[in-house]
């Protein structure tokens, strides 16, 4: 057991484990330190000086972000003196930071506003200083504003560390230290795999997610125009952060009810898709399995950036990975076909908004011409979790007491296995209980695979397929698959037997519950509730397999004939092809 | 700069400072003395070799004053921020010598005459605003006369 200490804070007697930050230790007996670097999901920066404490007998001023409460310190967080550095130190930094607030796009919901307004700061106290640094919009997901940069380095931490993708880092130094691709270029030239974390983590409205929330206004209002919308999984157990609900609750029968609102004619579920993508990918593995022709593991694709990050840096992957498309893709493509003709609307008008929680997603709607399958585009705009909220509070509806309604048929209702795609884990676990099936012709009696559920980076198992040991493995963060790949190579290098038949990856820490469009502040315990709830839904459900959703069956039976059939390979899967980690 | 060129002059330096503490820097000092820059095909080049992500390899030659990334100039203007000069007006020099060669702090013109750089007190408080041309250095300088003073080192009126 981890040694205590004890300590006081505020006259307040306290034993906390050692190590525990002095941050850490106050909030134990309800002391709120401000900070402005450190994020509750991240090590300590110690780069803005915002939450220095006194120890006693000691005339320097401690960061209790980064220091650790030791025995026998007597604590002091909060003194006139301290409030007035506090003060300086935002003074300061506002002096190198334009005025936009009221319009940027983190207006109401800034970390540095914030703070400002609750140290009552009216006035400019220091002359402005701001660096001439042009915004970035390249990467058309992701707007960089480095001239509202503070340098707290949480994007970097996330980018380098997090996701190994290095597209940002702090480039020059002293007063001209300001976060950049490498070099003159854009963010759009550099790997960035427009994973959104950076976006996530940004205390300021430096790095926000590119807003098309006007764009769907105008397609709502325009005459023309049959809008139609799908929301994500992890969307539904999110949302609500941003309206008062507790963690993980799950909103979907009111965000259903909110977009028919909104004026959306028909309100589909990417859950649904999800089916479909488990019925395909479960049929690419079942055929790698039996007939050996393409080579295992079979690697998911349904997260963008993991797709872009391989196309960047793991091109030899290639062969393994599935060619179906992620799920919002296949709606899209479904709306503007199958949907179409039964109901007899012109695709032409169908606009499809899809709401995710995810910044990827805007760019992998104009991937590759396999994005425009059904003729025309087939995900007309996609929003993140974030624009959605602010379109809720736009309308002017009160989404909290909103009542419940149902989505509509026939790319609506799904199986528990659809909407678990959210967490981490989740593609595996459903390809696993349909291709089960598939395999055997039997049906599993326990539908659910623990050991591929949870927040460690990388999980291997092994599962019994019809007397066969399939070996799997799931990562999460980009920064993760290193070490997945670097066995699959190692074997294939030595001849050796490969060591996994199938692997998931997903770019962002947790999945998408964790996705670079969700609400802020994010931290492992929100992940842990937000997929908590996916998993209660999934509980809840009566049909639990991909394969069993009479919707799914209707589908093939009606459109695609069978999994994997031309129709299906011709609208629902995509091809791959490595690209440069520099454009320039 | 030729791909296959490139290729072998890195090769050369990996393999002379493989393994050695503090490689990539020495490696660069070899790549800024030998090419008075440090060209970004050679670092793209770097970076693939030793597997040390290209924005690394940035953060390094932006962190010292030493490394440059593009070609150097044939004149150096070095234009005083230190304190006093500030004070006085350093910052109105810099924008006027931006706009009349159309240059950028640590860029070099498009002739490639006249290479800017801001720097730090350069001792003369008592002259500021000073500014320096190669090894030529100008003192109270006034906004008016940067027109002069360049026209003294090549820039055509
Ligand atoms: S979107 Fe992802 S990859 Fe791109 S800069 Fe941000 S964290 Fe890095
Ligand atoms: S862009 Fe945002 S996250 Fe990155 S260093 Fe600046 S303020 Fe911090
Ligand atoms: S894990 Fe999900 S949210 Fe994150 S980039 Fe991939 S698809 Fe988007
Ligand atoms: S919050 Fe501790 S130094 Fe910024
Ligand atoms: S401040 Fe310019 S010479 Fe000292």
């Amino acid at each position: 057991m981890a040694k205590v200490v004890k300590a006081k804070i505020n006259g307040i007697l306290l034993r906390v484990a050692e190590g525990t930050t002095i941050l850490e230790a106050a909030r134990s007996v309800q002391i709120k330190i401000p900070t402005l670097c450190k994020h509750p999901d991240l090590p300590a920066s110690a780069a803005c000086g915002i939450c220095i404490v006194k120890a006693k007998g000691s005339n320097k001023m401690l960061r209790a972000c980064c220091t650790p409460l030791e025995e026998g310190m007597e604590i002091t967080t909060h003194d006139p003196e301290i409030v007035e550095i506090r003060r300086t130190v935002i003074e300061l930094i506002l002096s190198n930071h334009p005025n936009d607030c009221l319009k940027c796009g983190r207006n109401n919901n800034c970390e540095l506003q914030k703070l400002t307004a609750d140290f009552g700061i009216t006035e400019e106290q220091f002359p402005q200083f701001l660096r001439d640094l042009p915004k970035d919009s390249s990467t058309n997901t992701i707007v960089l504003e480095p001239q509202k940069c503070i340098l707290c380095g949480r994007c970097v931490e996330v980018c380098q560390d997090n996701q190994d993708v290095w597209a940002l880092s702090f480039i020059e130094r002293g007063i001209k230290t300001h976060i950049s691709p490498a070099g003159q270029i854009q963010l759009g030239e550099s790997p960035c795999v427009r994973c959104g974390q950076c976006s996530a983590h940004c205390p300021t409205g430096a790095i926000v997610e590119k807003d098309e929330t006007g764009k769907v206004w105008d397609a709502l209002r325009s005459e023309g125009k049959y809008c139609v919308v799908q929301i994500a999984p992890a969307v539904r157990v999110a949302i609500g952060e941003a309206f008062g609900f507790p963690m993980g609750a799950n909103l979907t029968k009111k965000l259903y009810a909110l977009l028919r609102r909104l004026g959306f004619k028909a309100v589909f579920d990417t859950s649904f898709a999800a089916d479909v993508t488990i019925m395909e990918e479960a049929s690419e593995f079942e055929e790698r399995l039996l007939s050996g022709k393409k080579p295992l593991p079979l690697i998911t694709s349904c997260c963008p950036a993991w797709v872009d990050f391989m196309e960047k840096f793991h091109p030899d992957m290639i062969e393994h990975f599935s060619s179906c498309k992620s799920p919002h893709e296949i709606l899209g493509v479904l709306s503007k076909t199958y949907y179409a003709k039964k109901n007899n609307i012109d695709p032409a008008k169908i606009f499809n908004v899809s709401i995710m929680p995810c910044t990827a997603k805007k760019y992998e709607i104009t991937r590759s011409n396999e994005m425009f399958a059904s003729g025309y585009q087939d995900v007309d705009i996609s929003l993140t979790t974030r624009e959605l909220a602010r379109m809720i509070k736009q309308a002017g509806i009160d989404f909290t007491t909103l009542p419940d309604e149902e989505c509509d048929s026939i790319l609506g209702e799904y199986a528990g296995a659809g909407v678990i795609f959210g967490a981490t884990g989740g593609v595996m676990e459903a390809a696993l209980r349909t291709a089960y099936n598939f395999i055997t012709g039997k049906e599993l009696g326990k539908v659910e695979f623990e050991n591929v559920r949870g927040l460690k980076g990388v999980k291997e198992s092994e599962v019994e397929l019809d007397g066969k040991k399939i070996k799997i493995a799931v990562a999460h963060g980009l920064g993760n698959v290193e070490y997945v790949l670097g066995k699959i190579r190692q074997a294939k290098a030595q001849g050796k037997e490969m060591p996994y038949h199938f692997v998931e990856v997903m770019a962002c820490v947790g999945g998408c519950v964790g996705g670079g469009g969700q609400p802020y502040m994010v931290t492992d315990e929100l992940r842990r509730n937000r997929a908590e709830g996916l998993y209660q839904d999934d509980n809840d459900k009566q049909i639990r397999c991909s394969h069993q959703n009479p919707y799914i069956k209707r589908l093939y039976e009606e459109f695609l004939e069978k999994p994997l059939s031309d129709k299906a390979e011709n609208l629902l899967h995509t091809h791959y092809k490595g690209r440069p980690v520099y454009r320039r | 700069m030729e791909e296959k060129a490139v290729s072998i002059e890195i090769k050369n330096l990996v393999e002379k400072w493989k393994g050695k503490e503090g490689n990539l820097i020495m490696i660069l000092h070899e790549i800024q003395n030998h090419h008075g820059y440090v060209p970004r095909d050679i670092s793209l080049k770097l970076s693939e070799m030793l597997d040390v992500p290209l924005a690394r390899i940035y953060e390094v030659i932006t962190f010292y004053n030493y490394f440059k990334l593009s070609p150097p100039g044939k004149h150096r203007i070095s234009v005083c921020m230190g304190t006093a000069c500030y004070l006085k007006g350093a910052p109105s020099l810099i924008e006027e010598i931006k706009d009349l060669l159309d240059v950028e702090e640590g860029k070099t013109t498009k002739d490639g005459l006249f290479h800017l750089d801001v720097v730090r007190c350069l001792g003369c408080c008592g002259l500021s605003p000073v500014l320096m041309i190669d090894d030529k250095v100008y003192g109270k300088v006034k906004k008016a006369e940067i027109a002069d003073i360049l026209a003294k080192h090549g820039k055509e009126g």
